[in-house]
């Protein structure tokens, strides 16, 4: 049987562990071929076969993960479809990665008890087994349902059904051309106005989908390097946040080695430093912690902690750093506040171009709230909805918005590109009906009642 | 009453609107020896409501009608005084065809075609009763003691089961415009078990075209084109007779605002569920307090009469108001009202009864179309017509019945609503109603449905061969577009800045070309030698569009493919939902109460959840295998 590609991570969620990220359907070599880079290509290897490589983001080609990959071809294997197995040793950071780069590749995530249900239907598993899948089934349903139902009560539902009508505003008004061609009253959706109007839905989907991406970095902690000049203080800082904030020291084996992580949680915020190894390896730190290696951890980082020292005046390398950061949310720490003022303030706020620059002392513990404060603050404020979204149905919803999305630039592109605008609707349609799965609405009726709910029609 | 032998058929058909018409020829043009019964037969074909056949949605199905070999197309061509194309300025999906008819000449064409046809009985008969006999549907009885025998029935009644006119504090039974109301059957099929609604409409004034002042309103002409419904159609009428435009305005407003105590409507006399897409005048006054005006479109009802439709005037008010809000419109001050709009209140039965083929659930051998399923508008009743007729003809002679899916046919999209989800309005096809608009088209009817109609015995032969010949000119032209190569030159350049797109930077195959939004198929072939054969225009616009749009169709076909799988996984009628575990509640009441034929249309029965069709999936799998297995 014929069915789309799907993908899921077959493991319980856990640290430690060994993680599977598993892709069945038409597409699963291709599609792990796509971010696999190996002494072969995965298309052309022997069924049943496993192979060591990198799985990079194809888009930067950037490594991701160090990864065994197991191939199996239909039909011997579980699902009776072609099959591909991820093995990922990373932590839950790094599978979730890769289960969302596997995920742009044209493949859905699967539902639960989606595999072993693919399995039944293509005749993997007898009779007896069949009710043990009904419960998967079900049980699996429940739990997601309760899950879903609680995101849905939450920002994420009301933010999806203000985009849906926005959405049915241009389908309304489009299908009212369409079938009531004579009827004078509503506005002759144009090709151009079709592009306003989708391009502002767009918009504000990139909107949510940058918060769906902090509702990740809840779950994943925000990757956060501290920068700056040796003997600024970056070790001070980092030993205090991780001291007063019982950190989590995790090695992440297999990306590049010396980089270790470590989880903060500043008020609310997990913070997620990284590099703290370069931090703390004193002996080196001239060499290891030089301003371009510095950069190169910089384009990778979600959140900038750039300390200055209030003793010295700006140099060369610290205008650099700047620079390198001038692409990222940071907050500029004056640290050593307690020492004799050297430092111009004004070419640093300057420098700083409107991001928050706060003045502290390590030694003396001054300002430290006032750090934390505007961590949080910088997270918060961009409307995060809560810490407890779960794994699955926030990647599902994730997926699908990023779907929604591609389906509008579709449409734009085509309006753009001077199609009829009955054209453009349809994905325009396609759009909404997306966002309808996340909310759980997709009866085209509804789009009949706006129609005449808005419009006097009828002769 | 007497009852006495009156003859056997194969095919009954008890009704002769639109639907009944359809139903009668398809049974009779396959063979089947067929019955109309007709309360009057001053009534086959009647148009109680606006005179034009098509629109969006609606035009594509008396196309759809056509290429199955129905005779709407035939006779709207043989009988219009004015055809358009609307949405021209729109994409190729949802263009479509309207004709105001020759009410009458419509009506006399329609009576002729079915007097000549072979196989099939016109005959005027109140049908009071069902012969059913097991279950099973074996004729009917008539007021006057006759007793037919068929081995299948279509009940096409429209509005006419207890139908009630109402005008003002006037009430009466009747039928449309005056015609006998049908009672008895009604009640003899709520005693069969049927579950029946109440469902209303209305239809507007009529007034005396020599007394109106068409000066003081704006003209809407015909399409100087020559356009037609049917592929059989050759000849096209000169001389097209214009409608007009006027608007009601603030005092015609404050004339219903003031009288609505005695608007049956909002009096609470009306009790049965109206059309949202087609509300009274008084609806429109209330529900859009803030439009100063509404458009009212004149439309002539034949060549031999000066009666006009006042398109958008539907009404039940009392017709003394009637007559007064005639004054206040532009144009009509001194029109003389030949008849009054009125409401009619009828019985129609819920769809969800039925199965796809049309035949009822309940009683086998019984099938009903039209209005009586919950349908307005004459196409969709010709529609289901057309359906129930071929089925019952089928049925009749043992074969297994024709369904259309949703990329079929709007009548697919049509009947597939009506028996999945139901409705609870008369129900209107809208465009927005199908999901694979860009497969539906008005110009592809024939490539989608000539091939089946062929099939079924009522695509006569000449034409299949007819349709045969420009399908492979389609194809070959499109060969020759994607095998020619048009190299940038002057000639080419001059074109492209004629037509607003950029010139030509390296050579480029003609049919990747014609995708350009600002070229279209004339364009392209004056870059290319002429073609060997001469190409119709029904042909370049086929080659056009289908390159123009590959890219959406390709989309809406791969759509198309994954609800077909799920087409393709049937469900026995008599399927136990009580025994599958884990169905929520809400679902397995509907799947119950619906019975879906395939997964496809459980999964579009409202109420049912992915996880239900999950469910539902692996529970038949089981019972395949369970069988396998013994």
């Amino acid at each position: 049987m014929d069915y789309d590609t799907i993908a899921a991570v077959s493991t319980p969620v856990g640290e430690g562990a060994i993680s599977i990220v598993r892709l069945s359907g038409p597409e699963a070599i291709p599609a792990a071929d796509r971010l696999y880079r190996g002494s072969e290509p995965l298309t052309k290897v022997k069924s049943h076969t496993i192979h060591y490589g990198k799985i990079v983001d194809p888009g930067t080609e950037q490594v991701v993960e160090e990864a065994m990959v197991s191939v199996m071809k239909k039909p011997k294997t579980f699902t009776r479809e072609d099959v591909v197995e991820i093995n990922c040793h990373g932590g839950l950071m790094s599978v979730n990665k890769v289960l969302s780069l596997v995920l742009d590749q044209n493949v859905r995530l699967a539902d639960p008890g989606e595999f072993t249900k693919r399995a039944f239907l293509n005749g993997r598993i007898d009779l007896s087994q069949a009710e043990a899948v009904m419960d998967v089934i079900r049980a699996k349903t429940d739990r997601a349902m309760s899950v879903a139902m609680n995101q849905m009560e939450g920002k994420l539902s009301k933010q999806v059904r203000a985009l849906r009508q926005d959405l049915l505003d241009i389908l309304a008004a489009v299908e009212v051309n369409i079938d009531y061609p004579e009827y004078d009253d509503a506005e002759v959706v144009t090709g151009r106005l079709l592009f306003e109007k989708a391009s502002s839905v767009e918009k504000k989907l990139n909107g949510i989908l940058s918060t769906a991406k902090q509702g990740k970095i809840l779950r994943e902690g925000l990757s956060t390097v501290i920068v700056g000049r040796p003997n600024v203080g970056k070790s001070s800082l980092l030993n205090y946040l991780a001291h007063e904030n019982k950190a989590i020291v995790t090695d992440v084996p297999g990306t590049t080695r010396d980089v270790i992580e470590e989880y903060v949680n500043v008020q609310g915020v997990p913070l997620k430093l990284v590099d703290t190894a370069g931090i703390r390896d004193t002996e080196n730190i001239v060499e290891r912690i030089g301003v371009e290696r510095s950069r190169k951890v910089l384009e990778s980082a979600e959140l900038i902690l750039l300390i200055l020292n209030y003793n010295e005046a700006l140099t060369d390398e610290d205008r650099k750093l700047f620079q390198a950061a001038s692409g990222a949310e940071t907050i500029v720490l004056v640290n050593k506040t307690d020492l004799r003022p050297r430092l111009d303030l004004d070419e640093v706020k300057r420098l700083a171009a409107g991001k928050p620059v706060i003045p502290i002392s390590l030694l003396h513990e001054n300002g430290i709230d006032d750090l934390e404060r505007a961590i949080a603050s910088l997270f918060f404020d961009r409307g995060v909805a809560s810490a407890e979204e779960a794994y699955v149905s926030n990647t599902r919803h994730i997926a699908l918005l990023k779907q929604a999305k591609s389906a509008l630039s579709d449409a734009i592109a085509a309006a753009k590109e001077g199609l009829p605008v009955d054209m453009a609707q349809i994905d325009v349609r396609r759009a909404w009906d997306i966002l309808g799965e996340i909310v759980g609405d997709t009866v085209s009726e509804s789009l009949i009642d706006e129609l005449f709910s808005k419009f006097c029609l009828g002769k | 009453m007497n009852r006495y032998h009156a003859g056997t058929y194969d095919v009954i058909v008890v009704g002769a609107g639109h639907a009944g018409v359809e139903a009668g020829l398809a049974a009779a043009r396959m063979g089947a020896k067929t019955l109309m019964l007709t309360i009057s037969l001053e009534g086959v074909a009647f148009m109680p409501c606006n005179p034009s056949v098509g629109g969006p949605a609606k035009g594509v199905v008396v196309r759809e009608i056509d290429a199955l070999g129905g005779e709407m197309g035939h006779n709207i061509d043989k009988t219009y005084i004015q055809m358009r194309m609307l949405n021209t300025r729109k994409g190729p999906a949802v263009r479509a065809l309207r004709a105001q008819a020759d009410k009458q000449l419509y009506q006399r064409k329609m009576k002729k075609t079915i007097e000549d046809t072979e196989n099939l009985t016109l005959r005027q008969g109140m049908v009071e009763k069902l012969i059913v006999e097991d279950g099973v549907c074996k004729g009917v009885l008539v007021a006057t003691g006759a007793e037919y025998r068929a081995k299948s029935v279509v009940l096409t009644t429209g509005v006419y089961l207890k139908g009630k006119i109402i005008i003002g504090d006037l009430q009466y039974e009747s039928g449309p415009n005056n015609m006998q109301a049908s009672v008895k059957l009604s009640e003899n099929l709520q005693e069969l078990g049927f579950n029946l609604v109440r469902f209303k409409t209305g239809t507007p004034p009529r007034v005396n075209g020599r007394t109106v002042d068409y000066s003081k309103t704006e003209i809407q002409p015909g399409d100087d084109a020559p356009l037609a419904f049917s592929y059989d159609t050759t000849e096209f009428l000169k001389e097209q007779i214009p409608c007009w435009l006027t608007y009601t305005n603030p005092e015609t407003h404050r004339m219903i605002h003031d009288n609505l105590g005695r608007s049956p409507i909002y009096s609470g006399v009306i009790v049965g569920t109206g059309p949202r897409y087609c509300p009274s005048i008084e609806t429109k006054i209330v529900r859009f307090s803030d439009k100063n005006r509404h458009q009212l479109f004149l439309e002539p009802e034949g060549k031999e009469t000066n009666e006009v439709y006042v398109d958008g005037l539907s009404t039940s008010l009392p017709e003394e108001i009637q007559r007064r809000l005639l004054t206040t419109i532009p144009g009509l001050e001194n029109a003389e009202m030949m008849r009054p709009g009125y409401a009619i209140e009828y019985d129609a039965l819920v769809p969800t009864q039925l199965w796809p083929s049309l035949e009822t659930k309940k009683i086998k051998g019984l099938f009903t179309a039209g209005q009586i399923n919950g349908t307005s508008g004459y196409e969709e009743a010709a529609g289901q017509g057309l359906m129930g007729g071929i089925n019952a003809a089928r049925k009749a002679s043992g074969k297994e019945p024709i369904i259309l899916d949703r990329s079929q046919a709007y009548i697919g999209v049509l009947i597939d609503d009506l028996v999945t989800k139901g409705t609870n309005e008369p129900y209107r096809l809208l465009t927005s109603r199908a999901e694979y608009r860009l497969l539906l088209r008005h110009d592809n009817a024939d490539l989608r449905l000539t091939e089946l109609g062929h099939d079924i015995g009522l695509i006569p032969e000449e034409r299949y061969q007819r349709f045969l010949a420009k399908k492979q000119l389609i194809e070959q032209e499109k060969a020759r577009f994607s095998a020619m190569t048009i190299k940038p030159s002057e000639k080419t350049d001059a074109l492209l800045k004629q037509k607003g797109a950029a010139p030509l930077r390296e050579p480029m195959k003609a049919d990747r070309l014609l995708k350009r939004p600002e070229l279209d198929y004339q364009d392209v072939s004056t870059l290319m030698p002429p073609s060997d054969v001469a190409i119709p225009d029904d042909v370049a616009e086929q080659v056009e569009i289908q390159i123009k749009y590959e890219g959406y169709i390709e989309k809406q076909l791969q759509q198309v493919e994954k609800m077909k799988r799920m087409e393709k996984k049937k469900i026995p009628q008599d399927l136990d939902y009580d025994a599958i575990d884990g169905l929520a509640t809400e679902a397995r009441q509907k799947l119950r109460e619906v019975k879906p034929i395939s997964v496809a249309q459980a999964s579009r029965v409202s109420g049912v959840n992915p996880s239900d069709i999950s469910i539902l999936l692996v529970y038949l799998e089981q019972g395949r295998l369970a069988r396998k297995t013994g």
